[in-house]
This record gives structure tokens, sequence and C-alpha cells, in this order.
């Protein structure tokens, strides 16, 4: 099959969802008002509520949602097949994600902008919402210890991209000089960062680095995951400007253009797949597409991660409430379509299937390294870039969005941890804070072998959780609809699969890490089924009793803010 | 054509600098909060040899004194002489 009509009904697919479904969960479900007080109006501080124009807060909330994570999952799980992978991105972009993503959004704009957190002490319960925040602490942490090891598995199967990978670091630093202390304009700022990372790419393309074996006494990979780990640290604790603000923003930049080069190169060459739609004979090992596909990829078709980015900071800026659609549910199609890039590349880039059986010969083998080379190939017939230097873009591309999540997530990990100190009366200083969260972080990568071998073991762990979060805001959308005594059945149908299938999935895991005597995964799996089985309980109970008590006035939102600033 | 491009920068300002703007305020109100503690540190009853020359700040302080002792832990007005709530 041509990867061309995968692509053109995907495209359908997503466009329908946002002109039919999201019109219908607007007008009929969340019924947004344009009149409607935001809480960016409402309580404006120029700081955290500020009215933004739509687009740029789509841009916003889109490059904070999208990041390696939607190339990640996609590219391992088309190990059973493009269908399943294509299915589950397409619909669970449009039914899912889409939905689950404005939901958030309005929910937290009914509620002061407040965050899932707080709304989950409101409309489910206390004490299942702080246990949630273990399992918050627990899902960074997974994701920083995955990346470390793909970033790694990067730089190892395409050595040209060390050099633009490590030079973005001085390009971002740059770049920040440039705007605060020179005060240069933004546009030509810009320009001039974009030009320059895509000059390290040609350089690197032609000076490929493999470093020696061994390398100060560890393999390249223990080195580079110890390197990683230690800029991770180091880029956390520098002033925000310095370098984390211009990275990401060239990384948001960035983002258009890598999926611009990467949507027009399959127009353009029109790609046939190899990889077969069902996958009959997976590799051994490979767990069952039943329920592990549905946390595999996390992102993509629906991920709990998106909630805490909406309900956090979109919900304060606002404009007005109709805006929501925008935002919320076309940032979530914005992810799809990452996704389904990725999906495309994993199976279109290969020239028989013998070639593509080779790459994905295990499960969690292929993965990002089938996408930089798959939609190498794809760049290189589609846009006439030579296969090296395509190579070289795709995985400078998904190294930079895996480390800008890294040095964020050890930052947010960092914070997590001080707040642990306080409430054990403990006080954690900015650097002794840092190198627990590293301690933590390096350790349960090593924990997968000196290389980290297996360090994409945790993936599907990370996705099990990911989606838990996802239950717990569909959960609080679907008690604020009883309440209303509006239809609660697109929350309520959503919340149930993906409950039911990463529950399923967290048990399966438990079988397959005692049997691996991986005991770390073990405990955190252990700790994930104990929070969903609660918040499960306080969700049910709390929708039983929405459905018992009269309905709420029609104005309670606006009444009801008297309560919360109590 | 002008209007449009001016837009088009500061929607590109606005994506630069939206995401980390509070981050940045928190850190300048810790600084803030710091030199606050410092002015007020003689009437907080710690001896304070600048106190002669800070005391001349003291006015700039009151505006925002009762967000800051709320922030601060205090539910009331930490100072007899002041009382904001």
């Amino acid at each position: 099959m041509n990867a061309l009509p995968l692509l053109l009904i995907g495209l359908a697919m997503f466009a329908g969802g946002y002109v039919l479904y999201s019109r219908f969960l607007g007008n009929r479900v969340y019924k947004l008002d344009a009149s409607f007080r935001t809480p960016a109006h409402e309580l404006q501080d120029g700081v955290d509520y500020v009215p933004t124009n739509k687009f740029v807060l789509w841009g916003h909330h889109f490059t904070s949602v999208a990041g390696a994570a939607p190339i990640v999952g996609p590219a391992v799980a088309v190990i059973w097949g493009w269908l399943p992978a294509f299915l589950w991105v397409t619909l669970g972009t449009v039914f899912f994600a889409g939905m689950h993503d404005l939901g958030a959004l309005w929910a937290s704009a009914r509620n002061k902008g407040r965050s899932i957190g707080t709304l989950s002490g409101r409309y489910i319960g206390g004490r299942g919402a702080n246990l949630f925040l273990v399992v918050i602490f627990l899902l960074l942490l997974m994701v920083v210890a995955a990346f470390a090891v793909v970033i790694k598995n990067l730089l190892i199967s395409t050595p040209s991209a060390v050099i633009p990978a490590w030079g973005a670091v001085a390009v971002a630093l740059l770049v920040g000089q440039a705007v605060y202390r020179y005060r240069m304009s933004l546009g030509l700022v810009t320009v001039i960062g974009v030009g320059a990372l895509y000059g390290l790419i040609l350089l690197g393309d032609a000076v490929p680095v493999e470093l020696p074996d061994p390398i100060l006494g560890m393999s390249p990979a223990t080195f580079w995951i110890i390197a990683l780990f230690v800029y991770a640290g180091v880029a956390s604790l520098l002033p925000v400007w310095v370098l984390l603000q211009p990275r990401d923003y060239i990384n948001g930049v960035q983002l258009f253009v890598g999926l611009g080069i990467l949507f027009t190169s399959v127009l353009l060459s029109a790609p046939t797949i190899v990889a077969p739609a069902f996958n009959d004979a997976v590799p051994a090992g490979t767990p069952s597409l039943v329920p592990l596909l549905f946390v595999t990829i996390a992102c993509g078709a629906i991920s709990g991660f998106h909630g805490m980015v909406s309900s956090g900071t979109s919900s304060k800026q606002l404009d007005k409430e109709t805006d929501a659609r925008f935002v919320g549910y076309f940032g979530a199609v914005g992810e799809g379509l990452l996704a389904l890039g990725a999906i495309i590349a994993a199976v279109a880039g290969y020239r028989t299937l013998a070639d593509w059986e080779a790459v994905y010969s295990a499960f969690g083998q292929g993965g990002v390294a089938a996408f930089v080379e798959g939609g190498g190939a794809i760049l290189n017939s589609g846009l006439g870039l030579p296969v090296s230097l395509s190579s070289t873009v795709l995985a400078t591309m998904a190294i930079l969005f895996a480390a800008t999540t890294m040095d964020t997530g050890v930052r947010l990990l960092r914070f997590v941890v001080q707040e642990a100190g306080e409430v054990a009366k403990v006080r954690i200083g900015n650097v002794a804070g840092t190198l627990i969260t590293l301690a933590v972080g390096a350790g349960l990568t090593f924990s997968q072998g000196a290389g980290g071998e297996g360090g994409l073991r945790i993936w599907p762990l990370f996705g099990t959780s990911n989606q838990l979060l996802a239950s717990l805001t569909l959960s609080i959308v679907a008690v604020m609809l009883i309440r209303k005594r509006r239809n609660p059945a697109p929350a309520l149908i959503p919340l149930a699969v993906v409950f039911v299938m990463s529950f399923w999935a967290a048990v399966v895991q438990l079988g397959d890490f005692y049997e691996a005597g991986d005991w770390l995964l073990l405990i955190i799996d252990l700790v994930i089924i104990v929070a969903a089985l609660w918040v499960a309980f306080e969700a049910v109970v709390a929708m039983r009793r929405a459905s018992r008590e009269p309905p709420e006035a029609l104005d309670a939102d606006v009444t009801e803010k008297g309560e919360l600033t109590k | 054509m002008t209007s449009r491009w001016a837009s088009l920068r500061a929607g590109l300002e606005e994506f630069y600098a939206g995401p980390y703007r509070r981050t940045l305020a928190r850190a300048r109100r810790e600084e803030d909060d710091l030199f606050r503690m410092v002015v007020l540190a003689e009437a907080l009853g710690v001896p304070d040899p600048a106190a002669y020359y800070t005391a001349e700040l003291m006015p700039a302080l009151y505006e925002d004194f009762h967000a800051w002792h709320r922030r601060m832990g205090m539910d009331r007005s930490p100072l007899e002489h002041i009382g904001c709530c």
C-alpha cells in the first residue's frame, strides 16, 4: 500500500474531527460561551493571567505538549503493524485526545484557571489527588530516564547528529544573550538561530563523531548517558532566560519546520509501505497488542500530560471561552499529525519487508532509530536531500525534543523534591535537590543495564501512568457534566476505554517485570496500580453523588467562584 | 501590510516571552521580598546598622505590604503601626 492515501485519510479524519466533533463538543457538551468572562480577563495580572491571541496561545500549547513522545510511542508501536497504530492515533486524537484536552481547558477555565490537581480535590476527593502527585513524580522520572536512553541510542546510531545536538546548546545560549543582553530584534535572531542550527547540521553531517570504545574507562553508551544527566543538571540550574527559554523557543520554531519538511516529502515522494498492516509474525517476546498498544502510544492518541498543560497555563490565558476549541482540540490534532508522520516514516521508509523486519527485530527495537532511518529515506526521495543529511536532520530534531523535555523534567523534579523536603521540614537547596533528582533518574536508567540497554522497557510503564492521569482528568470532566445534567457519554466512553486498557496493561506489565526480575519497575508499577484503584473508587463515588444531587444551577460556575476563593 | 508584519512580530515575541513570564516574575518577586525584609528588619526587631538609610524607603513598601505578609505566612500585619488588615 502507498503511504499517500494513508496520510490523506489521516488528515481527513483530523479535519473532520476538528470541524464536526469539536463543534459538537463545543456547542452541545461543553456549551462554550463567547460572553463568559474567562480567568484571563477576570484575574488579569500581566503574569499568569494574560488574555492571549488564540493563534499564539495555540502555538504555546502545541509546542509544550508535542515533543519526542509522539515520535517514540508510534515508532515503537508499529511493530504490531501499521494499521493498529494508525487507527489508535487517528481515532484516539479525534475522540479521545481532542475531547480530553478541550475538556481540561474548559474545566479549568470554568474554575478560575485552577490546575487538575486542585480540581480533583474539588470534584473527586482530596486523598486520591495527593496520591496522584506521587504518580506525576514517577511519570516525570520515567520520561527523563527513557529519553536519556532514546538520545543515547540516536547519538550512537547517527554519529552525524552529535555536533548539531550539542551545538544547539551553544546556539540557544547565544540566542538568549542576543535577546536579553543586546536586545536584538527577535525576528532577526530567529532567522540567524535557525540558520545556525541548520549550519551545524551540515557541519555534523560532514564530520560524524564516533566515540572511541572505551572512553574514560566506560562504554560510549554509559558515557553519553552520564553526559546527558550532567547536561540536564547544569541546564536545570541555570537561570531560565540563559538556556531553557531560548532553547524552547528555537525548538518550537524547529517543530514547525520539521513537520513541514516531513509532510511535504511524504506528499512529494508517495512512498510505499513495506511493513504489514497487521504483523502476524511479531518477534518473540513482544507483548500482546491489546492492551499494550494503548499505553505504548500515549502522546499522539491521548495523554494526561496535556491536561496538566491545559489546566496549568493555557486556561489562564484564554481570551474567549470559544477559543478553547481551537487551542485545546486543534492542539491535540497538531500532536496527532506528528504521531502520524512518525508512523509513516517508520513503516514506509524501507525498501523491502525483510529490511523492515531486520530493524524491528524485538519489542523496543526500531523505535526512533527507525523513524530517523525511514524518515531519512522519505526526505531523500521527496526533497532530494542526501540520505545521510536527511537522517541527520531528523535525528537532530528528535534529540532536541527529547533533550528539552529532559532538562525541563529535571527542573520540575527538583521542585517536587524540594516540596517533599518542606513537608519533611528539611530545607533542600537547588544544587542538593538537583543532585538527588539526577541520582534517582540516572539510577532508574542504569537499573536497565550499564548502557541503558533495557531502557525502553520503561516506555510502556510511562504510557500507563500517563493514561491513568488522563483518566483522572476525564473523570473530573464527567463529574462536571453530570452535575450540569449534560450528556456525559463523550467523556465516559473514552474514560472507560482508557482506564480499562491502561489498568490491564499495568497488571500485564507486573507479570513481565516479575519474570525479568526487575524489582524497581515492579515497585513503581505497584504504586501506579494502587493509585489508579484508589482514584477509580473515589471517582465512581463522586459520579454517583453528582447524579443523585440536584443539578447545579446554570450560573453555578459563577457563584461557586466565591467558594473557591475561601 | 505593515500592521500585519507588526502583529506577526508581536506574536513571535509573545511566543518567546509567554511561557516563562511566570517564572521570571516569581524570581523577581522573591528578590523584592528579600529586599523588603532587609528594609523592614529594624521595624521587625532585627538590629540593622543601615536602618537610618533604609527608613527612607519604607513608604515605597506600604503598597504591597499586605500581600507580602500574607505571602510570608502571617495572616495579620506583624507591625502595629501598619494596619492593613
